[in-house]
């Protein structure tokens, strides 16, 4: 039996095993990419797991041996620092874009130069932006490596995430929350913080952690501004170096004893640990808010 | 407002502290708003004055090198810092050691040897996994595999970079590498797959971690475009008698084409800038352009960082200065990319999903 879509599309051996080296080759595929980054996560728990101690949190380190609480501290330092101050300029930032910059008449945005600003600092090499804080703060204003210029320049190459995060959060808010807010009378300062910022809260947390998440595994900007130590931080913004993980991963990895090998396995599973688990969470984050949202998206 | 006031019988006062009452705090809520305002423009600014910032040092640090290096900086391929204890010589008024010699080619050469590697590598496995996950798994499977693949671009280069230096590169080049270079033929592309196989630092090895770590921003980009098209032309294609494969290649890898082109270009430049992975893998060694597809080489950004240190004992600064450069030559070459990136993306479709590192 013949049909008129048979002599389009006639039933031939070629189609059929054309469809069945599809589908294997797609499946193919996807073994591709979970394959090696299976393969990669578990091989660092792998190498770092039999070599554990848990009092590597709570020693200081001694360059190529001893404990990580330095790094551990440091990282957790930097990130809140970052989360302060890149959080309260992408927050506001996202808000501005997303809600302040009023539309002209003309049909353009006016957030138009920012908003590329944005996006092109997103897609700055990071280690270009490690070298500027290195020339200009560490070395320019004589800070040294220290907390402040770090914390600066780590918060330069976030912001645009947490920009871009809060935005789009901001635009899913439907806009009958805005109008019901100001059929309430309520005024529109009022109005954003109380029912548009609060309804989008989960998006922007969600930036926040990503965000941190990139902060917390970043190496190439921070190894000219944070410098290293081997003592706790100490929280002087300028003129005394911060430890931090992704250091220890990056030199200790090549040197020829093994204590030095354990640190910076110990170090890359912590950081995994930490970078996962900000994730997880802010994927958590999302799957609850999606699930009691009234809005389907 | 004042009407209810006035015909209701009430106590003067009462209604006098009321209204001043409701007259403050709406001063305070109208001014609430000036707060946000004001605030949100200001913070605005920064990310704008930050890059601006950071191109003037750029281009002030890089001076003195682009007088003396000149339009050869792109093209040669010396890497020559010159004798710091002999007496700095001048050249057009600027200080540098005695000898020194600057070419950038090798680095650039490296930088778009690796992300066209991990490109050719990344695209069909990216937009295969993204069908995969779309059309073929059932929804327990893909959901998971989707918020795998989406952690993946979160894992840190350095640590992707420790397990491409000390797991997968060795593997490469002691079992598959020799099989390659032994059984390519010797015709004039493939000659480049020929010859010594090294010790697993260098071109292919980093070009093959970079396309690990563009893979999940392509995937989960075009995951979501596959997700957007309608099921409705699908459906009908599917009706007319065509195969998947015939749907994937008539109607929805059509439908997002461009999409993907623009995450496609994204991946590139993540692959561009990327330094501390290419910094471990890539051998960092300066000064030739790799001999064949396993050759030790260098990058841009990969040259900043392991440089950096060295550049600061030169005493007349003219080291740093090469390398600001060098910076502002990938700079340009990122900045190019991403606005292409940006135009395609902004031109089709609009993207919720995070665009960027991500």
């Amino acid at each position: 039996m013949t049909s008129i879509t048979d002599a389009a599309f006639p039933r031939t051996r070629g189609r059929r095993f054309r469809e069945v080296a599809f589908r294997m080759l797609t499946l193919l595929a996807l073994s591709c990419v979970v394959g090696p980054s299976l393969w990669l996560i578990v091989g660092v728990i792998w190498q770092a797991v039999p070599h554990w101690r848990w009092n590597v949190l709570t020693t200081l380190s001694q360059g190529t041996s001893g404990g990580l609480e330095n790094a551990v501290v440091g990282t957790l330092v930097l990130m809140v620092g970052v989360l302060f101050v890149a959080g309260a300029v992408g927050v506001l930032t996202g808000i501005h874009l997303a809600e302040l910059s009023r539309h002209r008449r003309n049909g353009k945005s006016s957030g138009t130069l920012l908003r590329t600003a944005t996006e092109v600092l997103a897609g700055f090499p990071s280690i270009v932006l490690g070298y500027v804080g290195y020339v200009a703060l560490c070395v320019g204003l004589h800070w040294g490596f220290s907390l402040l210029p770090a914390i600066m320049i780590l918060s330069l190459m976030v912001t645009p995430y947490i920009a871009k995060s809060t935005e789009s959060a901001l635009r899913q808010v439907p806009t009958s929350y805005r109008e019901g807010a100001e059929a309430l009378g309520m005024a529109t300062g009022y109005a954003l913080r109380k029912v548009v910022i609060r309804s989008a809260l989960p998006g922007i947390v969600t930036g926040l952690l990503i965000a941190l998440s990139i902060a917390g595994g970043e190496t190439a900007p921070l190894l000219y501004t944070a410098g290293v130590t081997n003592n706790l931080p100490s929280f002087a913004l300028v003129h005394h170096p911060i430890a931090y993980l992704t250091y220890y991963v990056w030199t200790d990895y090549n040197q020829p004893s093994d204590a030095a090998h354990y640190v910076a396995y110990d170090a890359a599973l912590i950081l995994v640990v930490m970078v996962l688990a900000l994730l997880v969470a802010s994927r958590v984050l999302v799957a609850r808010t999606q699930r009691f949202s009234e809005s389907n998206r | 407002m004042r009407p209810v006031a006035s015909i209701l019988p009430t106590n003067d006062g009462a209604t006098r502290r009321a209204n001043i009452a409701r007259r403050v705090s709406s001063s305070f809520r109208d001014s609430e708003e000036h707060v946000w305002r004001w605030s949100a423009k200001t913070a605005s600014t920064i990310p704008l004055i930050g890059l601006l910032f950071v191109l003037i040092v750029l281009v002030i640090k890089a001076w003195p090198a682009i007088q003396v290096n000149g339009i050869h900086f792109l093209s040669g391929s010396s890497w020559v810092p010159g004798s710091t204890y002999a007496p700095a010589v001048k050249t057009h008024g600027v200080a540098h050691p005695l000898g020194s010699s600057y070419g950038a080619w090798p680095l650039i050469a490296g930088t778009l040897q690796t992300s066209v590697i991990a490109i050719i590598v990344a695209v069909p496995i990216s937009v295969g996994a993204a069908f995969a996950l779309t059309e073929r798994l059932p929804r327990w499977l893909s959901q998971p595999l989707g918020f795998f693949v989406e952690i993946l671009a979160g894992i840190p280069s350095v640590i992707i970079g420790l397990w491409g230096v000390l797991t997968l590169g060795p593997l490469l080049s002691h079992h598959i590498y020799p099989i390659i270079a032994n059984h390519v033929p010797n015709v004039p592309v493939l000659r480049y797959f020929k010859g010594s196989t090294g010790y697993g630092e260098g071109l292919l090895t980093s070009g093959l971690v970079l396309g690990l770590m563009i893979v999940p921003i392509i995937a989960s980009t075009t995951r979501d475009l596959f997700m957007q098209v309608p099921p409705l032309p699908k459906e009908g294609a599917e009706a007319l008698g065509m195969t998947d494969a015939e749907v994937a290649r008539y109607v929805t890898i059509p439908w997002v084409r461009t999409g993907i082109i623009g995450a496609t270009v994204l991946g590139l430049g993540r692959a561009l800038g990327e330094t501390i992975a290419v910094a471990m893998i890539s051998g960092s060694v300066l000064g030739a352009v790799a001999p064949n597809i396993y050759g030790t080489m260098t990058t841009i950004a990969a040259t900043i960082v392991s440089q950096l240190d060295s550049a600061a004992t030169d005493g007349t600064g003219f080291a740093i200065s090469t390398l600001a450069e060098a910076g502002l030559v990938l700079a340009v070459i990122s900045i190019i990319v991403n606005f292409g990136a940006r135009v395609i993306i902004n031109r089709t479709s609009r993207l919720s999903a995070p665009v960027g590192r991500m």
